[in-house]
């Protein structure tokens, strides 16, 4: 059997390669690509820590299921309107690139 | 065969991911973002998940990914493959490497769980879902409303009282 170590470890691995993809990146479409790597890496650990601690203390199987099921949601609403500012942000600026966005910077 | 099966997923979900993070066409990174949702719809198969598997794949898979791809295309894609990683990109991955070093580090000291993944009663998700979680469950539709309507204002084109405050604008 699969200890639950590998999953959260598995987790772990995602989140890291996410945040550095949101870190080194300079195209906005590919920070939200991975920022829901990093949403993803939280599912896999909810479910998993869900699944083997159904039944143990408080524990049950679904909620750590309906949290990440709420989380995928938040994750297809926050997609929608990361791409809706994206696609003004394009219109109004011409480009994509984090870097050149520095209306805000004095 | 269980392990087969998950280095065989984590395969797909951590190459996915670094696929993501490593090519330079936006269009491939959707895909590769893609292979690694569908990675971890397949650990949620392992954990007893499938309600999960199954959103996993309908939602990321189908609906996510076209929008990504969407907005490729909407914005101009030839501008794509001249925009680099920024300078602090060793610094990144000196981050994200200590970050996921500490995350693993806690992972290993924390007692041990003996249990197995159990495949509980699929019938009491809706159960809990609809009575210990309802109201969560009727905020997050409403979060996906609000934020429907808010993509819908942001992205639309032009309006009219846009255009009748442009002129105002420029000579001011």
């Amino acid at each position: 059997m699969v200890p639950l170590l590998y999953f959260q470890l598995l987790g772990a691995a995602l989140f890291g390669i996410g945040l550095y993809g949101v870190l080194a990146r300079r195209s906005a479409v590919l920070i939200v690509l991975s920022i829901e790597l990093m949403l993803n890496a939280v599912n896999i650990n909810l479910i998993a820590a869900a699944s083997y601690l159904n039944g143990i203390g408080r524990f049950d199987a679904f909620d750590g299921q309906i949290i990440a099921i709420f989380v995928i949601t938040v994750a297809a609403a926050e997609v929608g309107l990361a791409f809706a500012i994206i696609l003004r942000m394009y219109r109004n600026r011409g480009t994509v690139n984090v870097d050149e966005i520095n209306l805000l910077k004095w | 065969m269980q392990l087969a099966l998950f280095i065989l997923v984590a395969i797909f979900t951590i190459g996915g991911a670094l696929g993501v993070v490593a090519t330079r066409n936006v269009v491939h990174a959707a895909l590769f973002l893609l292979l690694s949702l569908l990675g971890a719809a397949g650990a949620y198969l392992l954990l007893f998940a499938e309600f999960l598997a199954l959103v996993q794949v309908l939602i990321y898979g189908g609906a996510i990914t076209i929008v990504v791809l969407f907005a490729v295309m909407l914005t101009r894609s030839s501008e794509y493959p001249r925009i680099t990683d920024n300078r602090q990109w060793p610094l990144a991955v000196v981050t994200a490497a200590v970050l996921a070093a500490v995350l693993g580090v806690a992972f290993w000291l924390a007692p041990e769980v003996s249990s197995q993944p159990q495949a509980p009663e699929f019938t009491g998700l809706a159960a809990s879902l609809f009575t210990k979680w309802a109201l969560p469950f009727e905020i997050a539709s409403l979060v996906l409303l609000v934020a429907l309507i808010g993509a819908i204002i942001i992205a639309r084109a032009q309006t009219v009282g846009d255009a009748e405050d442009a002129p105002g604008r420029s000579e001011g």
